[in-house]
Order: C-alpha cells, then structure tokens, then sequence
C-alpha cells in the first residue's frame, strides 16, 4: 500500500465549498528515462485519479507521465450532506488504492 | 594544539560576517509553499510512514520503538545531535542512533543508510523538533571531531580544487547554474528534494555537493561526514529545524 | 579566493543535461484538437497559474481556475492541461461537473525544459476557452552523476 496524505474537512456546512488535497507516494515512473546503465525504466504511473462522494463521482483526473512523483492534487466540492469521501488511485501494473474519509456535514 | 583552540574559537563566532539564513530563504516562493503546507510537502508521506514505523513491533522482543520511548520523547532531540555516543566512544548521528537502537536494543534486522525505513524513522523524529531552535551539545568529548569537521569544510577538494566554504561562506546567494549557493544549514534534513523526488539525507547531500567539485565522497556513514555536520550544526546553533524539509 | 569566472568555468562540470526527445508545437495543437474536438478555442475565463521562474523542473506547483458560476445550466465540464517540450503534450485532463463548487485545480508537474503551456476549460454550453503560460526552467546544480 502506498502512504498518502489526504485533507478532506471532517465538518462542513451544508452548501459550503471544500476543498480536497491529497499527496500519495508514487514514483511516477516516466518511460523516458534512462537508468545508469542507459536502459530506460518501463512505465509505471498513476494513470487515473477518482472521488466519489455519497457515491457519486465529483471529480475525476486523467494523469500523464507529466505529473511529478508522488502526485498532489487539489480540488474543490460542494457539502451537499454527511457522507463518504472515497478517493481512488488507479494505475500500471494494477497499482489500485482507495481511501475513505468521513464528511460531516451540518 | 594552539592551532585547534584556535579553531574552536573561531567556531564560537558567529559563523559568518553577514546573516545566517537557512536555505528555505533562498528557495522560490512556490517551493517556500510546499514546505510551509503539510499536505503538499511530498516529505511528510516518509514523516507518515516513520510514525506507523515507530509504533511497529519488531525483533524477538516483538517490541516497538513506542514500546520505551514515551509519545513526545523526541522531542527537541533532533535539535541537539550529532552526539556522543558511549557506547562506541564516537560521534554519531541521528539515523545511526535509530539504526543502533533498532539492532541493538529492538533486536531487528538492520535499517540500511538511506533505506527508506531509516529516512522514515528520521524524518518522523526530526518532525518533532520542528520550530525549536539547533542546540548543539556542549560536550567537549565532540570537539575533536567539530574541529575535524571544520577543517573538512575548509579543504579543496576534488578536479575543481574548491572547498565547501569557498561556495557556501564566499558566494552565498550567488547563482551557480541557476542554483543559489545557500550557506547550507543543515536545517532539514531528512529532506525532499525536488531533484531527487524523494527525501534524502544530509550525507545525500553532501555526496551530492562532493561530486559536483568532482571529489571522491566518502562513505555513507563515514565519521568524516559526522564531523562536517557536528561542526554545520554548530554553524546553524539557533537557526529552527525544519524536518521535513524541501529543497530543489 | 575564488572567482566569478571560475564559477563559471566550474557550473558545466556540475550539471548533468537530461535530453529527450520531446513535444512540439504541432504534437500539442493536435492534442488539444483531441479534448476539444476541433472545436474553436477562445483566450479568456481560465487562469493558468504557474511560476515563470522555475527552480527545478521535476515538481513544479500549478493551478487552474475558472471562471464560472458552477451552476446545472453554467458550468465547466473538463479542464485540461497541455505542454509543448516534455516528451508527451497532455499533462492532466480533469472532469468536474456542478457539484465541484468551483472550476478550480491544482497539482505538481514536470518540465522537461523551459516552454509554453496551455491550459483549456470545457464548458456545458461547449465553448473552449484558455489561457497559456511561458514557463523558464534553471537546472540544478550538483546533481549526483
Ligand atoms: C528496548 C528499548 C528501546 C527500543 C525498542 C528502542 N529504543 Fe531508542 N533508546 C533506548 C535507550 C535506553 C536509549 C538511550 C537513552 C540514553 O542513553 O539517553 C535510546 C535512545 C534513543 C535515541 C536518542 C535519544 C536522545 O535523547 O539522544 C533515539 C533517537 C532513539 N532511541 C530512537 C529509537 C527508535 C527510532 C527506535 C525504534 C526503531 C528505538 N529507539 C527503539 C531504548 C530503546
Ligand atoms: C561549487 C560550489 C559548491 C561547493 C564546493 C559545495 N557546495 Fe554545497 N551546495 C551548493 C549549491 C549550489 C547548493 C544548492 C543546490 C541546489 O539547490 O540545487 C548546495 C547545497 C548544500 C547544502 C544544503 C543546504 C540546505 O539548505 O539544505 C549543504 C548542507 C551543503 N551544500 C554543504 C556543502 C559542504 C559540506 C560542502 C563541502 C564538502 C559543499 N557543500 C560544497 C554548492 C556547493
């Protein structure tokens, strides 16, 4: 399992915009780049980034190798009412990872 | 002798003639702001994982690093090491007394320098002396090895024939390569840097400063790089530690 | 004492150049073409924000923003980042919808050398809209060999 570090309010007012960040450890591995030896290290990325909320998608990322390692991103959401935040992290070599934080909202 | 209590008093100067200034000062504000935000200084995923890593038992005893250190244990020790150690009548840093603890006193298999499992555990106890200010023991069985230190610091080395003071004393501030020359403080240190995209050691770092003037680095681990961060530490006494930090 | 000359003469031996085969301009409007369609695209609304200056090119902070009321009827549907000089031009693609609050978007990227990026908004009445930035990137020194 790959650490992340994920932000996500545990209270909110309803209708109140939050904001969501999360870092998780991954290479990012380009497949461009030569090792000391001069062969290049396949690709390995996170490919796709999702957030469901209450069960449904908000907020959905296609990443290229582009992204730096160990991926940030930061969005925004409306608490609409208290739920499930469930952030997905899909890539190469059946990298899969899901965390859940728990939204209060009032 | 004359020659080495000069040196000392040298040291106990302010280390240098204009403001000390760590090189998170230097870096650009962007990269000021990935340090200043937890949740977007990739260094604390290795702060996280050195905090599961300590509650974790491990070796015969199935004992934890938590299991005799107390939570808040650690705090402020960052800020005080390299220290003396007894058992081996020598210097030693931070990551080589985890790594001693973790064999010698966990009974577990070896934490490797620049292992992540070692750059973890440091990370997680440097955090925790985070904002306190460098406090360099004043036990004078170290200052055979700060005066050593100070010495290294000093040395040309390497096909460039340049020493670590003729960058980082004579030319702070001034770019190299689009680089500013910090007066490296060893602030931070375990440390995410951007170009290694991942947290290194100090000892990285200064390889990483050797090979640039074309030197042969030491090893990791070697007491010559104890020495020359005994006498940064004392160079940087009160500037705030600021593990994990993120450089360039 | 050292001087500034030597410096000079010393920076080339400390830097290690990576050099890869990249992007170009045309790779790029032809990814764009692919998120929009060949629909026009025009300047405005979006706020690319990244540094001019950058220090080291392996994580560099970036944002988009866009300018919209996030309501059912007016909203962005997609916001897609694109570059001209790393070895592929498509950055990230993000999909939101109203229920994001706000147009907004941040992440770390790479660039592989100084160049212009492009970040593109998809609204839900279908137009484009963009806004680009020049980015310079300083290498590093001392980088292990
Ligand atoms: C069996 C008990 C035990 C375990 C397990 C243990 N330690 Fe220790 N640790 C000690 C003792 C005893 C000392 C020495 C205290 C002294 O000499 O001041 C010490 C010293 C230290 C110090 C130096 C503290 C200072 O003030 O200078 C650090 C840092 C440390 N341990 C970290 C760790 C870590 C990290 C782990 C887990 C990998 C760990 N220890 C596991 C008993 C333990
Ligand atoms: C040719 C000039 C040069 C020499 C010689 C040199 N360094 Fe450096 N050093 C740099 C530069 C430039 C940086 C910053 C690198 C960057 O940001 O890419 C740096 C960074 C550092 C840092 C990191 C500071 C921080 O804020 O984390 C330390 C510590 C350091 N050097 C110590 C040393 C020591 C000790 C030596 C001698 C063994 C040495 N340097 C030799 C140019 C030099």
């Amino acid at each position: 399992m790959a650490r992340v570090l994920i932000n996500v309010p545990r209270t909110a007012a309803r209708g109140e915009v939050i904001t969501i960040r999360t870092l998780i450890q991954h290479l990012m591995e380009t497949g461009y780049r030569p090792d000391a030896n001069g062969v290049v290290a396949p690709r390995d990325i996170i490919r796709r980034f999702t957030c469901r909320y209450d069960g449904e998608v908000v907020f959905q990322a296609e990443l290229s190798p582009a992204i730096a390692a160990n991926p940030f991103l930061s969005f925004t959401t409306v608490a609409t009412r208290s739920g499930v935040v469930e952030m997905s992290w899909e890539g190469d070599n059946g990298f899969a990872q899901t965390e859940t934080r728990d939204l209060t909202v009032t | 002798m004359i020659h080495r209590a000069l040196m000392l008093a040298l040291l106990a100067l302010p280390a240098l003639a204009q403001e000390r200034r760590s090189g998170f000062e230097d870096m650009a504000p962007q990269t000021q702001a990935m340090q200043r935000d937890d949740t977007s200084n990739p260094g604390m995923l290795w702060a996280l994982e050195g905090e599961d890593l300590f509650r974790q038992p491990a070796g015969p005893a199935g004992q934890s690093c938590a299991s005799c250190h107390a939570e808040g244990s650690m705090q402020g020790v960052a800020a005080r090491y390299p220290a003396w150690d007894t058992a081996r009548q020598a210097p030693i840093d931070l990551a080589g007394r985890i790594a001693q603890c973790r064999t010698d006193r966990q009974g577990a298999p070896p934490l490797a320098r620049e292992s992540q499992g070692l750059l973890a555990l440091s990370a997680h106890v440097g955090q925790q002396s985070r904002g306190l200010p460098i406090a360099p023991p004043a036990d004078p069985r170290l200052d055979a090895a700060r005066v050593q230190g100070a010495a290294l610091y000093a040395e040309r080395r390497g096909q460039l024939d340049l020493s670590c003071a003729q960058c980082h004393d004579d030319h702070p501030g001034r770019r190299l390569a689009g680089s500013i020359i910090p007066q490296a403080h060893p602030t931070g240190y375990p440390l995410y840097r951007l170009e290694w995209q991942a947290l290194g050691s100090l000892q990285r770092r200064l390889r990483g400063c050797m090979t640039g003037v074309r030197a042969e680095p030491f090893a990791y681990g070697a007491p010559e790089y104890i020495a020359i961060e005994l006498f940064l530490m004392s160079r940087a006494a009160g500037l705030a530690v600021e593990t994990p930090a993120v450089r360039p | 004492m050292i001087t500034p000359r030597r410096l000079f003469l010393a920076a080339p031996g400390l830097l290690l150049l990576p050099r890869a085969a990249h992007a170009t301009a045309e790779a790029m409007a032809e990814a764009v073409r692919g998120f929009t369609g060949g629909a026009p695209v025009t300047r405005g609304r979006v706020t690319l924000d990244i540094s001019p200056l950058v220090e080291n090119g392996n994580t560099v902070p970036l944002s988009v923003v866009v300018d919209s009321p996030m309501t059912a009827a007016d909203h962005v549907r997609a916001i897609a980042v694109f570059n001209e000089r790393n070895p592929q031009p498509h950055v990230i693609t993000a999909q939101l919808g109203p229920r994001a609050g706000r147009a907004m978007l941040a992440t770390h990227m790479r660039l592989a050398t100084s160049q212009r990026l492009l970040a593109v908004a998809s609204l839900s009445d279908g137009s484009f809209w963009s806004d680009e930035a020049q980015v310079v990137v300083t290498l590093a020194a001392c980088i292990e060999g």
